[in-house]
């Protein structure tokens, strides 16, 4: 017994919205990060579905391209966090404004 | 003996080059020997090269010397030839002659000048091309000497470039010969469009080809290359540069006038005598502007008061005769003429110029007077040079004058009636000349009176007075070139025939009529020398006898300024003002306020605040889902 496809895409859906509406709402730079992944996973999510259903394997080997950027990204993302964090305590993403026009 | 042709040219080439290697390391006044005999060299050769051909007779005359091959382009074979026949002969034994006599004078006349090395580079530069000009056997070759020429005469008019009238003086020489120069170019491009080739003679020359040409082609370029000429050789309308030339120093001047440049006009339209030949409309053009030139330039000289201006004037009017000679036909008398002329007026000039030097820089005929005094060798050969180009019997200029207006008044009587009238007038000025600078009272003593150096008017050195000796001697004596009664056979100048043939205008003239002409010539000579000397010895001012407008030579160099000059100005102004300005600024600086006005409206997006960009991000995503729904018909 399969599930329908049309339930893992709704689930695909809710993950990434919920992924960039805190993006957009939380200040905080780690759950920002934190949504980014969520934001991924529901594409990742996304990929094996239309993989399975359309019976292609290039959906499958895509995923591993974004775990990969994914992985990239938290390294370099997760660094830079660091930093940030260790320069003044408790900073929001407002306080990086140096590149305003 | 002929094939030392090729030292001809090269000898004075190698003059130039070692004066320009070690010029300055001989100083004064080595470099100046150096020069003259490179130059004298030259003259020794073409000597040689003259009995050589003496030796031969009719069409062996004509030896052609091939030294490499120089364009070979496709159709296109030019050659670096020289051609010798009697033609080029004559004038190369003349050019390279008085040209060694100029630099024997000019290494007295430039001494203390602080560019004398480069002075004779240049001179010698100048033989050289004038030297390659007359030799070369296809219009291309003699087409490099011809600008050399045009070349030298720019460096050498502005030698005294300090001077702005000396730089712009040789400006204006290069301008008016460039406008001579574009109708050469054409010329060469129509020849051998038609013809395939641009060699004179020869089974593959031009003139082999004459059937070639239609008669307009014909008439075209026989008008291009006389245009050419009358650029090189100061005609109507292009003459007024040869008057602002005298800025030079005056052996230039003499060189110009006498041996080199100018004459390479003349020489041009004798090269092509069996086109010009066949074309009696070109024949009229030439005859009827050397006339009209004779004329107004004769008329212009009568009124001027710098020395050499006077025989800047005359050089035209006299090159005016030639040309008239040239379209009747008569190139033989042209030739004489040249001949004649380079012995009296070289000679006038290197006199003039002694007269300069001795009286300190004083150009102006009205501060002169009673020179004979001082002067006394001056005084006698410049007299014979001032009774040969009045046309007084027995020296060269009558009987070379006489011969053009002979043949003249057999085709074109009307044109004969105009080169009589000015000869008349060239009687009249010269003695002008002569009684100012001469006779009369010793005014220079007022003009003089305050300078630092003033002395005496003195007589100038050897090396400046053999030279006037020479031209003296060959000037009363150069009509025994060609005596109207002389057999064919003695005749120097009748050798010329094998090159002119049958296209030579040889009219059939009774014996008293040729005397009634000569008679009459010399009668309007003596006649206009004595209206002068009675006019103009006793008293230096007839403002009634100069005209304003004689004065400014009949106001041609103002309407070229106001035909050309001033509209040329305007174009140039509005260029810098309007186009460079608005149009060229206009689209620099509009493209650099473009950029800056949108980074500053472009700015404002960047916040720094990366919610505000992830909801760009966003947005764009929807939008871009949105569109790719719509084109999946998903969405209506």
């Amino acid at each position: 017994m399969s599930v329908d496809p049309k339930f893992y895409l709704a689930l695909s859906f809710a993950l990434f919205s919920i992924g960039a509406v805190g993006l957009l709402v939380r200040r905080n730079v780690l759950v920002m990060f934190m949504c980014v992944e969520l934001m991924l996973n529901a594409a990742n999510l996304a990929f094996v579905t239309f993989a399975r259903k359309l019976n292609d394997v290039g959906g499958q080997s895509m995923v591993f391209f974004v775990l990969v950027v994914a992985a990239a990204e938290v390294v370099v993302g997760l660094g830079i966090v660091v930093a940030i964090f260790r320069r003044r305590r408790g900073a929001t993403a407002d306080d990086f404004h140096l590149m305003k026009g | 003996m002929l094939h030392a042709a090729y030292l001809l040219p090269l000898l004075p080439l190698a003059g130039f080059v070692a004066l320009a290697v070690i010029g300055r390391r001989l100083g004064d006044p080595w470099a100046g020997w150096i020069g003259t005999a490179a130059v004298a060299a030259s003259f020794v050769v073409a000597c040689i090269v003259y009995a050589g051909l003496l030796q031969r007779s009719g069409q062996g005359r004509v030896f052609t010397q091939v030294l490499f091959s120089w364009i070979p382009v496709g159709g296109l074979h030019v050659d670096a030839a020289l051609l010798v026949d009697p033609l080029s002969m004559t004038m190369v034994l003349f050019v390279t002659g008085i040209s060694t006599l100029i630099h024997l004078y000019s290494i007295g006349y430039m001494r203390g000048d602080e560019d004398y090395p480069k002075f004779f580079l240049y001179l010698n530069l100048f033989v050289a091309s004038m030297l390659l000009l007359v030799l070369g056997n296809n219009l291309v070759f003699t087409f490099v000497g011809w600008e050399g020429v045009g070349a030298c005469s720019y460096w050498l008019i502005s030698f005294w470039f300090g001077r702005e009238s000396a730089a712009s003086a040789g400006k204006k020489a290069f301008i008016y010969n460039r406008i001579g120069d574009v109708g050469f170019l054409l010329a060469i491009f129509l020849v051998f469009s038609k013809t395939g080739t641009v060699v004179y003679r020869g089974p593959h020359g031009i003139f082999a080809h004459l059937s070639a040409f239609g008669p307009g082609a014909r008439t075209a370029v026989c008008l291009l290359l006389f245009l050419a000429a009358a650029g090189k050789s100061a005609q109507f309308p292009l003459f007024p540069w040869l008057a602002d030339a005298m800025e030079g120093p005056t052996p230039v001047s003499a060189l110009i006038h006498a041996a080199t440049m100018v004459t390479a006009g003349v020489y041009l339209m004798c090269r092509i005598n069996p086109l010009l030949s066949l074309s009696h409309p070109a024949q009229v053009v030439v005859a009827t502007v050397g006339a009209v030139t004779a004329f107004i330039a004769a008329t212009i000289g009568c009124a001027q008061d710098d020395i050499k201006k006077v025989l800047a004037y005359s050089t035209i009017s006299q090159l005016g005769y030639m040309f008239l000679a040239v379209g009747t036909g008569a190139y033989e008398a042209a030739i004489f003429l040249m001949v004649a002329h380079a012995f009296f007026k070289g000679l006038l000039f290197l006199g003039a110029g002694s007269v300069i030097h001795g009286s300190h820089d004083e150009q102006d005929l009205k501060r002169m007077g009673n020179l004979r005094r001082y002067m006394k060798l001056t005084f006698v050969t410049f007299g014979v040079a001032w009774l040969a180009i009045a046309g007084i019997p027995p020296l060269s200029g009558f009987w070379a004058k006489g011969d053009v207006l002979t043949n003249a008044f057999a085709r074109f009587p009307a044109l004969w009636a105009i080169g009589l009238l000015t000869a008349a007038l060239t009687a009249y000025y010269m003695s002008r000349l002569m009684a100012l600078a001469f006779y009369g009272d010793d005014r220079w003593r007022a003009a003089v009176g305050d300078r630092r150096h003033a002395g005496d008017p003195h007589e100038s050195p050897w090396v400046m007075a053999l030279p006037l000796v020479v031209l003296a001697v060959l000037a009363a004596a150069g009509g025994l070139l060609s005596l109207p009664w002389h057999p064919a056979s003695v005749d120097p100048l009748r050798w010329l025939g094998p090159v002119f043939g049958s296209n030579l205008y040889t009219p059939r003239q009774a014996a008293s009529t040729k005397w009634v002409l000569s008679i009459v010539d010399a009668v309007v000579a003596v006649a206009g020398l004595a209206v002068a000397l009675r006019w103009w010895v006793r008293r230096p001012d007839h403002p009634a006898l100069e005209p304003v407008a004689l004065q400014r030579s009949w106001y041609l160099d103002d309407v070229f300024d106001a035909a050309i000059g001033r509209p040329g100005h305007a174009v140039a102004r509005f260029a810098a003002e309007v186009v460079d300005r608005v149009v060229i600024d206009g689209a620099v600086m509009g493209v650099a306020r473009l950029t800056r006005s949108a980074g500053a409206g472009l700015r404002k997006v960047q916040t720094g605040y990366v919610r505000q960009y992830a909801v760009g991000i966003v947005f764009g995503m929807v939008a871009l889902l949105v569109y790719m729904a719509a084109r999946a018909g998903v969405v209506h």
